[in-house]
Parts: C-alpha cells; sequence; structure tokens
C-alpha cells in the first residue's frame, strides 16, 4: 500500500453494457474498502454523483460498448486517465452481451416490443433521448487503448485487490494463476 | 395531476434540462425535464436508455444453461435470475415439488441476496441523502462522505453486505454469477462447517438489521412532514403471497390489492399471469409499463418492492420483523404506505427478516440433506415468480423437444415499478423544482426519489430496442456536446 502522507490516487469506474457484477466485486473487498479509502479517491463512480469524468490517475471500465454512449462515455474516460482498466469479461471480450451479434436487430426488436406473450400494445421505442444502438457488441480495445485486461465474469474481489495494491505500491500489476479467472 | 406531464404539448419551444446519468443507482437511466420560460415544468419523463437483448440470444441455447447465464442481466441480483429462471425450468424438467434440503438451499441463497442487496442500497447509495440532507454538498453525498461522518453505519452497512454475499457464496458457490440452483433442485448442500461459519455471525447481523430499522423510522420521525410528502401518491400493489397471507420471498401466488387496500384479486396461481398483467410499451423508453389487465393501463398501474409487499401481506412470518411491520402499518395511521421514502423503510424491516430468515434455515437439519434433485414428466412451458429485492421477477420460456429454449419473455422488478417511478418524479419535479432556479442540490431530490425504488436500470436493459436516427448528448446544462445523425454503424471508428 501507498505511503498515506502521498496525494490520494483519484480513480473513476463505470459500468457500459455491463450487469454491475464487477463493480460488486470490487465491493466484496468488504472493510478493505475503509483502507482502500486511505489511499484513493472517488472521481465518477456509480457511488459518487459526479457525472462526467474529471482527470484521473486510473479509470476502471466494467461493460463493452453496445451503444453510442457507451463509446462516449469510454472515450471521457480514456481522455482523462492515465491508466485504464477493462475489468471483466464484458469489458475484454464484449462478454455474454456479445452473444446478439449474430443476429438481425429487426428480429429482435420485433419480437420484444411487438409480438411478446404480455404486450397491450406493439411499438418500437424511437424517441431521440434514446441512444443510438451498435448493431454489434464490442470490446474496449477495438475503440480505445487499453493499459490492462482483468478477465473474469466477474474478477475476483481478491483479483482486484491485488491488482489495485500493485498500481498503488508503485509496481506492474501482476496476477499470476491463482487469481486469474474466466467463470 | 401527474400523467399531464408525461407529454409536453409543444416540447421544441421548451427548455431542456438532462439528469444524465442518474448516479448512485444500478444501471443506466436519465430524467429529462422541459421547462417553459417561467422555469415552469411541463414534461418530465425516467428513460431507461440501454438494451442488451437477453430475450432472444438464449434461444437455441440449451435449457440447463439458462440459469446461468441469465443472472449476468445483473452482478446486484443475480440470486433472483438464477433462482427465477431454475423455478421455470423445474417445470420444463416435471420438478413439481423439489426435495426439502433443495427448497430450503435455495431459500436460503436467496435472503442471503435479499439481505445483501438491500443493506447496499440502503447504506452504499441512498444513506448519504438521508442523513446529509437531499441537497447537501454534493462532495459529501456518498458512501466515503458516511464513513467519515458516520463511520459505524458505514461499517454495519459494509458488514452486513459482506454476510449476506458469504452466505450466497456457500450456497451458490461464488459470491456473484454462482451455480448452486439447477432445474429440478440444486448441486450442493450446506456442509456442517459452512454452517457453522454462517451461525457465527448471525445473531451479530440480526442485532444490526433491527437498528438499520430504527435508523429509518428515527429518520422518519425527525423529519415527518416533509417525508410523508415526498413524492407521495396512492397505488395499488401487487406481489406474490404465502397460501396463509404471510410474506413469502420465495414463492407464493399472485396478490393485488387498490389504493385503499381492497383486495383486487388474490392467490393467483402465477403460471397464467399473463391474464393478470399487459404491458404497454411507449416511444420513449425502452422499459416497458405493465398494468393490470381489470383496471386497463391508464388506472391499472401499481407498486412492487418492499412497500408493496410490507404493506400487503397479512404478517411476517419471523418475530422481530413483524413487530417492525406493525409499528410501520401504525405509524401515521399507515401512512408510510403511500410515501415514497416509506419504501427505505420498509426495505431494512425486510432486510430484518431475511437476516431472521437466515438464522431459522441455519438451525435447520434439512441442509445437510443429501437428496438434492428431482425429475418428472418433460413439459414445454415454465413459469417461474420470485420476489426480488425489488419486487416481483417474472421468467417464462418454452423448450422444444431438443433441450433448446425457444421462446422467453422476462419481466423484471423495476419494469413493473415503471410507472410508480415516474409518478415520483413528476410529483418531486412539482413539489421542489417548478418555477425555481435549478441548482444540483435541487436536481438531486429527482433523484432521491428514483433511488427510493431502488430501481435496478441493469436489470430493466434486457430488452432490445430500435435504433433512433439521431442522438444528441447533452450534459447537465442543457448544452449539446455531440450529436450523431448516422444510421447504425458497422465499424465503431467511423461512428460518433
Ligand atoms: S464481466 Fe460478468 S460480472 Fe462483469 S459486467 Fe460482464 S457479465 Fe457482469
Amino acid at each position: 500500500m501507498a505511503n498515506t502522507e502521498q496525494k490520494k490516487i483519484r480513480v473513476a469506474t463505470t459500468s457500459l453494457a455491463g450487469c454491475f457484477g464487477c463493480h460488486m466485486s470490487l465491493l466484496d473487498i468488504d472493510e478493505r474498502l475503509f483502507t482502500l479509502l486511505e489511499h484513493v479517491e472517488f472521481d465518477r463512480t456509480p457511488l459518487t454523483d459526479i457525472k462526467h469524468c474529471g482527470p484521473c490517475d486510473v479509470g476502471l471500465v466494467e461493460g463493452g460498448l453496445c451503444n453510442a454512449e457507451n463509446v462516449h462515455v469510454l472515450r471521457e474516460f480514456r481522455n482523462n486517465c492515465k491508466i485504464l482498466v477493462a475489468v471483466g469479461a464484458c469489458a475484454v471480450t464484449g462478454g455474454l452481451p456479445a452473444q446478439r451479434n449474430h443476429l438481425d436487430l429487426a428480429d429482435c426488436l420485433q419480437e420484444v416490443y411487438v409480438t411478446e406473450i404480455s404486450l397491450h400494445n406493439g411499438l418500437i421505442p424511437n424517441d431521440p433521448e434514446l441512444p443510438l444502438p451498435l448493431d454489434k457488441v464490442h470490446p474496449l480495445h477495438e475503440v480505445v487503448k487499453v493499459d490492462y485486461f482483468i478477465p473474469g465474469c466477474p474478477p475476483s474481489a481478491d483479483t482486484l485487490w491485488k491488482f489495485l495494491t500493485d498500481l498503488l505500491a508503485g509496481r506492474t500489476p501482476t496476477l499470476g494463476v491463482e487469481l486469474t479467472r474466466y467463470d | 395531476m401527474t400523467m399531464q406531464l408525461e407529454t409536453a404539448q409543444n416540447p421544441e419551444t421548451l427548455r431542456r434540462v438532462a439528469i444524465d446519468p442518474i448516479s448512485r443507482v444500478e444501471g443506466h437511466g436519465k430524467v429529462t425535464l422541459l421547462l417553459d420560460e417561467e422555469d415552469h415544468i411541463q414534461q418530465v419523463r425516467l428513460h431507461i436508455v440501454e438494451f442488451r437483448g437477453f430475450e432472444k440470444f438464449i434461444q437455441g441455447r440449451p435449457y440447463w444453461e439458462i440459469p446461468v447465464m441469465v443472472q449476468r442481466l445483473c452482478g446486484i441480483c443475480p440470486v433472483s435470475h438464477h433462482l427465477a429462471a431454475s423455478k421455470a425450468l423445474d417445470q420444463i424438467v416435471g420438478a413439481h415439488h423439489l426435495t426439502p434440503t433443495a427448497d430450503k438451499l435455495r431459500r436460503l441463497m436467496h435472503y442471503g441476496q435479499m439481505l445483501q442487496s438491500h443493506a447496499l442500497h440502503f447504506f452504499h447509495l441512498s444513506s448519504p441523502d438521508l442523513l446529509f440532507g437531499f441537497g447537501s454538498d454534493m462532495a459529501k453525498r456518498n458512501i466515503v462522505g458516511v464513513a467519515a461522518a458516520y463511520p459505524d453505519v458505514a461499517r454495519q452497512g459494509v458488514l452486513l453486505r459482506k454476510y449476506g454475499q458469504e452466505v450466497i457464496r456457500h450456497t451458490a458457490g461464488k459470491r456473484i454469477h454462482g451455480t448452486g440452483s439447477i432445474p429440478g433442485g440444486v448441486n450442493k448442500n450446506l456442509s456442517l462447517a459452512e454452517r457453522d461459519e454462517l451461525l457465527k455471525d448471525v445473531y451479530q447481523i440480526i442485532g444490526w438489521a433491527r437498528g438499520a430499522v430504527h435508523l429509518t423510522k428515527q429518520l422518519f420521525e425527525q423529519n415527518l412532514a416533509e417525508y410523508n410528502a415526498f413524492g407521495r401518491f396512492p397505488s395499488h400493489t401487487f406481489s406474490l403471497i404465502r397460501a396463509d397471507g404471510a410474506m413469502d420471498l420465495y414463492h407464493g401466488g399472485l396478490r393485488a390489492k387498490d389504493m385503499d387496500g381492497k383486495t383486487i384479486f388474490d392467490h393467483v396461481n402465477y403460471n397464467h399471469y399473463w391474464e393478470q398483467i399487459s404491458e404497454e410499451v411507449k416511444s420513449w423508453s425502452y422499459m416497458k409499463f405493465p398494468f393490470l389487465k381489470v383496471l386497463g393501463p391508464e388506472k391499472g398501474w401499481y407498486r412492487v418492492g418492499p412497500l408493496a409487499r410490507v404493506v400487503q401481506c397479512d404478517f411476517i412470518p419471523t418475530p422481530l420483523a413483524d413487530k417492525e411491520r406493525q409499528d410501520f402499518m401504525a405509524f401515521d395511521a399507515g401512512n408510510p404506505s403511500g410515501s415514497t421514502l416509506g419504501y427505505h423503510w420498509a426495505r431494512m424491516i425486510e432486510m430484518l427478516h431475511a437476516a431472521e430468515a437466515i438464522k431459522e434455515l441455519l438451525h435447520d437439519d434439512d441442509l445437510q440433506g443429501t437428496d438434492l434433485v428431482v425429475t418428472g414428466e418433460r413439459q414445454e412451458v415454465g413459469v417461474g415468480m420470485i420476489e426480488a429485492p425489488r419486487g416481483t421477477l417474472i421468467h417464462h420460456y418454452h423448450v422444444d423437444e431438443n433441450d433448446q429454449v425457444i421462446r422467453a419473455n422476462l419481466i423484471v422488478s423495476t419494469t413493473h415499478n415503471n410507472q410508480a417511478m415516474n409518478e415520483a418524479v413528476r410529483k418531486v419535479a412539482m413539489q421542489y423544482l417548478d418555477g425555481r432556479k435549478l441548482t444540483e442540490g435541487l436536481l438531486n431530490h429527482i433523484e432521491v426519489a428514483v433511488r427510493a425504488f431502488d430501481p435496478c436500470l441493469s436489470c430493466a436493459t434486457h430488452a432490445l430496442g430500435k435504433m433512433p436516427l439521431q442522438v444528441e448528448l447533452i450534459d447537465a446544462e442543457g448544452k449539446q456536446i455531440d450529436q450523431i445523425t448516422r444510421g447504425v454503424c458497422d465499424e465503431p471508428s467511423s461512428c460518433c
């Protein structure tokens, strides 16, 4: 752990096309959260009310890219974070949401919003307030440069803890076989 | 009154303000406000802006993969999806009565999840608003601020959540996205060592959960007028209910009551849920709007989740939580029932119930049984329902003779609350924002209303949506940052 005298490391996190499981796994460090807070301050994360990422040391991104807004947020993170980390299967490969990549969007829409059993009216949402979906789900590195990839669905709390404590101590993070997993 | 704020007459002449993204909730959503020249509010909408398409892409998969796949809808309540899918698939494999070991193990898993999710929602996400004030300093209004100002509260929140996660780990194999439940039963029991580890802390957990109920009650008492009025509106309620009228978060029949507490229907078998509820689609949200069919889309919308469950059950089958329920119902003539912030109080009562239920289950020898799975005659259709932390969750599958899923319908808890959340947001907009200069603190009042429901916008984005041809990116001050006018793109690098 870094020396407490030092300036706190500023960390931003966001969930794009993910399920928040990677964020939950980060919270699974349990009481170690309080230790982390001695060394880290949060910028935009789902835990704070900062809506846009400012200059940060580390950006942790969960989830792949499924719409234009995800791309926009990712670029905002890349522009502001010195180190950008793809956290979890969705960010690294697209993950489960990328299962839709072999499907035709129009068919999906028709089924979910027009023909499903419990529907009252058939109508496909089309308001300009809704972000443009990409026709495929993409992993982060296809759009921006990514500095570290942490696999797992989600990576375990111990994995994330090791990664962060290495970074805070100024070491190159290494996980080893024990902490690398793909389930 | 609030329905008319759904759609303004002449939107192009109005000023737009967006709260985007809504923070300290799970998932992706935003609120847009349209204001006239005198800052009067003409339109308010809560939009769900993402989609992921689970219903479609699980088609073609072998049915036994489903409980593991669908929990990736949501990392906060994965157990709910894991179990709702398992319950639907129990019917597909003809397992109409699980073994006591399987039934109780799943219940233990579920109550573990109820505990962790309610703790997370209250302590990590919502408590900053309640402890510091809705319009308080934004820099402090988060769990870090709570840890500094109320270290005991923050610590207990973290440890309550941890305990729930440990219950899940011991029953599902993993804290997030485990594999414990399978069609027809479970794949492991609870060993004595695991049981003893959980028993060690359970009394402490019950004590803290009780303290949390008292904290919410105290906050209500201290801010009575404001809390009662905040985003208040009457509505019908909907949940599963046990045959004897008790709260049961794992299984039951359908109960709906109207806004005066009168029964609309009761103990209805959920296998034909579409005879009771239907869903309306609106152009401006990927999340649908369910309603009770007997009352129609205008009048038939309802609330689900902790407030609905606590208000409409006849009793809670554990003593401490039932005592708290009685206090809650007696409080100011039962007023919390219409109050949006009453959700927090009801949520903590349920968290206490979960802790007590876990204790009772841990003392049951059936958890060490070895009879784990049953099968029977195959069926084509299965419907599974469960009370997830945020409300009633429905999974519905058709499986063909090749064991492949051919159709799926998922109605998640947050979807049931769609209209209610929109009502609350409009109500608060009129109460606090109308005619005033908007500040960050005022806008946070809207988010406080959204947070009371603990919406899981992550779950709510499972459906696929349409590609609008134009997208504008506008910041919280209404300034346009970016505009996209292309169609769907193949190459991410060429778009945006
Ligand atoms: S990697 Fe897994 S846990 Fe993380 S966001 Fe994706 S589905 Fe959720």
